[in-house]
């Protein structure tokens, strides 16, 4: 459907208000909402994640075109809610208590989003008991966490630990990112998978998710 | 005592201090605290660093002001407390270093995104940015240093605030840069010429990078920005990327790194080298020995 093409063009250049419009055109054509969803939205933001991969955009341009996906999935959800049209998964995310950086786990945010995740966004310094119970009451299956300062990174350890004394290891898997983290780091704390940016979280949550 | 810019007008190369934030976690600061905290709860221990930085040959100290506007100091409720934590930062350096070191007043970014990409306006970025300056000029700084910037207009804010609170103290700006496949660019996409242009148009006297790389990579940085500016540039780079090892963050990349990389920053116009995040006493060090030995065979 040629709208749907549409509205992945317009997410590209952060037209919100055009794939409000178009997305609502869509659906009274009687597109089905998975496929506005995955053809549309998703399909836009596959794009833009792969770009900023590749640095071809920038920031200013991810936010403009998360605006513009917002814009539509506001609209859609209670459609795809009202077909029983199943999420991705879930996941929480949040930069770890004292952490204030929040623009990484915002791009994290949105690119899960654009991927078909519910997200559940605990914001910025939050403590790890937060993330635990959040994860617990939203049932959700993965926990991702974001540092951006050398003095928070060592809070992702608790959080991790503290899934364990849980007895959660099984059911909740642990995500964690930002610019001073590493491969290593991830291991070393012991959490199941590290993402070096935002569309590589994407890739990672979902094999987290399927190998549950 | 001769001035930032006596030094670099007789063609001085000047060493910064290195990192700080790591420092202070080694001496008690908490995950998650803030570190300008710490000045008003323990300023023995910012004296002890500088200290340490003085006497590995460190010609300017930082303030620990980095997050020291009001507006990224209201995420921890201390807003109300710009003024006195500025000044105090300040004060604390010269009863460490008198007048054996200049004192360089850090100003980091604010933690918000202009709109409409974020939730601040320019003016509200401009009026925070102008609040720590005053605070820390009336303090009495040598030298203004506004860094880890990633979105260039917040930087020009933060330059023209400075340069409007003590119009006679010089200013240094640098931002940080990703490598990418054209060229070096910041994640909110300003490339190195329009750094330059930009920075160096709001009044900056030095222009160039901060944090996010190793020092080989700023090499590069440094280099892209010698190509499009006359401009005497400022490198300080981290100390490589944090591993853990043991539970420990650890940075990898050695003193004698940085001090092998002195004449290739030299060359491409740099004239203030420090280290960021990682550094250490050591490193500065390091980084004054290779500065002296290139300018004895000069």
């Amino acid at each position: 459907m040629e709208t749907l093409k549409e509205i992945a063009a317009s997410l590209e250049r952060g037209e919100d208000d055009r794939v409000h419009e178009l997305v609502e055109q869509a659906l009274a054509q009687g597109a089905a909402p998975g496929d506005v969803l995955n053809l549309g939205l998703i399909a836009g933001m596959n794009v833009v994640g792969e770009q900023f991969r590749q640095r071809e955009i920038f920031l200013p341009d991810v936010l403009l075109a998360a605006r513009a996906m917002y814009a539509g999935l506001d609209l859609l959800k209670p459609h795809l809610a009202r077909e029983g049209v199943p999420t991705a998964g879930t996941v929480v995310i949040g930069s770890v208590k004292g952490d204030l950086h929040d623009i990484g786990k915002n791009l994290v945010g949105i690119m899960l989003k654009g991927a078909g995740f519910e997200v559940v966004d605990l914001g910025n310094d939050v403590p790890p008991g937060r993330f635990v119970d959040t994860a617990v009451a939203s049932g959700a299956s993965v926990i991702g966490m974001s540092a951006l300062l050398t003095t928070t990174m060592p809070v992702m350890k608790e959080v991790v630990e503290l899934v364990r004394a849980r007895g959660l290891s099984d059911r909740v898997r642990i995500i964690v990112g930002g610019a001073p983290l590493s491969e290593a780091f991830a291991r070393e704390i012991g959490a199941d998978a590290y993402a070096f940016d935002a569309a590589s979280a994407v890739d990672r949550v979902r094999a987290l998710v399927a190998a549950r | 005592m001769r001035t930032f810019r006596e030094r670099l007008a007789a063609g001085e190369v000047l060493v910064g201090d290195g990192g700080w934030g790591t420092m202070l976690m080694a001496r008690g600061l908490q995950p998650g605290e803030p570190p300008e905290s710490l000045t008003l709860a323990s300023p023995g221990v910012i004296e002890e660093v500088a200290r340490l930085y003085l006497e590995a040959g460190a010609d300017l100290v930082t303030t620990n002001t980095f997050g020291g506007s009001p507006l990224r100091l209201r995420a921890f409720g201390l807003e109300a407390r710009t003024d006195e934590i500025n000044r105090a930062a300040v004060e604390v350096l010269r009863r460490a270093v008198g007048t054996r070191a200049l004192v360089s007043a850090s100003i980091g970014p604010s933690g918000h995104l202009l709109k409409p990409y974020g939730d601040v306006e320019a003016d509200e970025l401009a009026e925070s940015f102008g609040r720590q300056a005053r605070a820390l000029a009336s303090a009495g700084v040598d030298v203004f240093c506004v860094e880890t910037m990633t979105d260039l207009e917040e930087a020009r804010l933060a330059v023209e605030a400075a340069r409007t609170a003590a119009p006679e103290t010089p200013v240094v700006a640098t931002m940080t840069f990703e490598p990418t496949r054209r060229g070096f660019f910041t994640v909110m996409g300003a490339s190195v010429p329009r750094a330059a242009q930009v920075l160096g148009g709001a009044g900056a006297d030095l222009v160039g990078s901060n944090c996010g790389n190793g020092i080989d990579t700023m090499v590069e940085v440094a280099r892209a920005f010698h190509a499009v500016t006359a401009a005497p540039l400022a490198i300080q780079a981290n100390a490589g990327l944090p591993e853990s090892r043991d539970g420990a963050l650890v940075y990898p990349e050695p003193p004698e790194q940085f001090a092998a990389a002195v004449p290739a920053l030299l060359e491409a116009g740099v004239r203030l080298i420090g280290g960021c995040c990682g550094t250490t006493p050591a490193h500065v060090r390091a980084i004054r020995a290779a500065v002296d030995a290139a300018r004895a065979v000069a």
